[in-house]
């Protein structure tokens, strides 16, 4: 299927939601709201037509405190039919660990999903919800802030170690 | 150097640990305990550590813990400029840097426009040198999976031919395994003089030597026993976990990225899709995923003595070729998100970049590693197995931690 015939499609068994279509200057992403993308990734997925077996990617970007919002990108295939979809969705940026931002997990649709979702934890803070184990997986656990937000500062000490990435000048010192 | 004499304050908190474990030691059964393997084991490939729940000799449960070799990939490329970060690339996949630099390289100039303005002889090139390291790489795999199934012969002979490569790698490029030589809209240099024949040669010694290889390692009994229905992956659990490359290829899915996507030179070249059949054991076990690795390096094979044809006849050594004729000197993609994937030794390699700014440096890039989602299936396929079983799904799997990690 092109591109645009799982538009209509989508469109069509979502009726009551408006899917904008953006990035379409090279690899066009259907936007979908963040409450019901578990609904129309599951719809894709077991849609015998479009039948999106594979999720290669989960991507988070954090747009930056004046945006406001992370959002997080699907890469899937399908590999009989051969065509790939791209849905985004975006959440508010929250303030973690006290207000983080969330979403519903896929991992219960792709098992991929769990270590793709534990690794945009890890950087962004996202929490997943009904995600069987949301811990941090690339970073140690007891690290404090999200490294891949734009407002991320490194902490000053870690286990009494100076976290300092600006070293050559205190050598020179 | 005064001022900062201290590195290290003495707190009895910072003995915890700071990757605790994941089961609750309270909550085990009496006859169960947990085993730590690595960060620091030779058969966890790298510094993994896996987090072993054990029933006597069985394992119940296995929690990968990672992150030792985290670098910061994707961090410090939201601050670089696309060309330099080429270098941080090769030390994602260390064993097969080119592929990754041809992948990343390709997605690169796609998102610029500029793809159809590289020469078909950088192309014949690139591609000749990515087979080349796709050898190696599965080289090393073979190698060091038929080392943890306990023979050391087919390690020393794979890294006697890997040395061959590794030679000629670094006779093209300059450094042995991490090399930068693939660069956006070109070559760092053209091949050296000499090249081709060298080549030519190197595939007239290897073909024997595959042969023996293959009668050493897959053909050999004790490897047969050790390795035949162990680990069965099966092929909906695979494509559900994001498996590709040649282990998703073992359990039956003639799926590779250089034929369905078909990027590159590729579709000009003449090769086959070697596929697991399940001759041993099931489709799909440790046995079929070693096999499948060897087909595929005489795959490679034809593939680099089809672009020592090309290169030697049609596209031709010439006085004119500048290689880097096509770099643009102005990197300034358009405000876009963009997602390249290609195959690399490992599997899908994607690499994903959003750009918003007027300037040459990455929004974000992501790296979709093969060996990150290949990984994560281990905890699904060692249930209810045997503690020497663990270490062969394990090798079988041929990850590479600089890529788990990035």
């Amino acid at each position: 299927m092109t591109f645009e015939e799982i538009q209509q499609l989508l469109q069509s068994e979502f009726n009551n939601l408006t899917l904008e279509v953006s990035n379409q200057e090279s690899q066009a992403q259907i936007n979908v709201p963040a409450q019901s993308m578990i609904e129309i990734i599951g719809f894709l997925k077991s849609n015998k037509s479009t039948f999106f077996d594979l999720l290669s990617c989960i991507t988070g970007i954090d747009n930056g405190k004046e945006a406001g919002n992370i959002d997080i990108i699907y890469h899937l295939y399908s590999i009989p039919f051969e065509h790939a979809l791209i849905i985004k969705t975006s959440i508010q940026r929250g303030t973690p660990p006290e207000h983080p931002p969330s979403i519903d997990s896929i991992s219960a649709i792709y098992q991929s999903a769990n270590w793709h979702e534990r690794e945009i934890f890890d950087f962004f803070g996202v929490i997943f919800n009904h995600h069987p184990d949301l811990r941090r997986i690339l970073l140690p656990n007891d690290w404090q802030g999200y490294p891949l937000r734009k407002d991320y500062k490194e902490q000053e000490y870690y286990r009494g170690i100076k976290v300092d990435n600006n070293f050559t000048s205190e050598t020179n010192n | 150097m005064q001022n900062n004499a201290v590195q290290y304050i003495y707190n009895p908190e910072n003995l915890d640990q700071s990757d605790p474990l994941y089961t609750n030691i309270n909550n085990l059964k009496s006859h169960e305990m947990v085993i730590n393997i690595g960060p620091q084991h030779p058969s966890t490939h790298g510094v993994l550590r896996l987090e072993v729940v054990m029933d006597g000799e069985i394992v119940t449960n296995v929690i990968p813990h990672m992150g030792y070799l985290h670098r910061c990939f994707e961090k410090h490329a939201e601050n670089l400029p696309y060309p330099q970060i080429i270098p941080f690339v090769d030390r994602l996949d260390y064993l097969a840097a080119m592929n990754s630099e041809h992948i990343y390289a390709m997605g690169v100039e796609k998102m610029l426009g500029i793809s159809e303005e590289i020469s078909t002889r950088t192309e014949y090139i690139r591609v000749l040198v990515a087979e080349l390291n796709r050898l190696s790489s599965h080289f090393l795999g073979i190698g060091a999976y038929a080392m943890d199934m306990g023979s050391f012969t087919p390690f020393l002979w794979l890294m006697r031919d890997r040395e061959h490569i590794n030679r000629m790698l670094e006779w093209v490029s300059g450094a042995r395994m991490l090399y930068n030589y693939i660069w956006i809209g070109g070559l760092y240099y053209d091949l050296p003089v000499g090249f081709e024949e060298r080549c030519k040669e190197f595939t007239v010694y290897l073909k024997p030597k595959l042969t023996e290889l293959k009668q050493l390692v897959v053909d050999n009994k004790i490897f047969i026993n050790r390795t035949a229905n162990i680990g069965v992956l099966p092929l909906d659990l695979a494509i559900n976990s994001g498996v590709t490359g040649p282990m998703l290829r073992a359990s039956g899915l003639r799926f590779d990225l250089r034929k369905v996507d078909a990027y590159s030179v590729y579709p000009k070249l003449d090769f086959d899709i070697p596929i697991g059949e399940g001759k041993m054991g099931q489709l799909g076990d440790c046995w079929d995923r070693t096999f499948v690795r060897i087909e595929e390096c005489w795959q490679s094979i034809r593939i680099i003595e089809q672009c020592i044809e090309q290169l030697t006849n049609d596209h031709k050594r010439t006085r004119s070729f500048n290689p880097q004729a096509s770099i643009p000197k102005k990197i300034r993609p358009p405000k876009v998100d963009f997602y390249f994937r290609g195959e690399s030794p490992k599997g899908e390699l994607g690499f994903f970049f959003r750009h918003n700014s007027n300037f040459d440096i990455p929004y974000r890039c992501k790296v979709r590693a093969p060996s990150f989602c290949n990984l994560s299936v281990l905890p699904a396929i060692s249930k209810n197995i045997m503690l020497a079983d663990l270490i062969a799904i394990l090798g079988s799997i041929d990850i590479v931690m600089g890529e788990v990690d990035r």
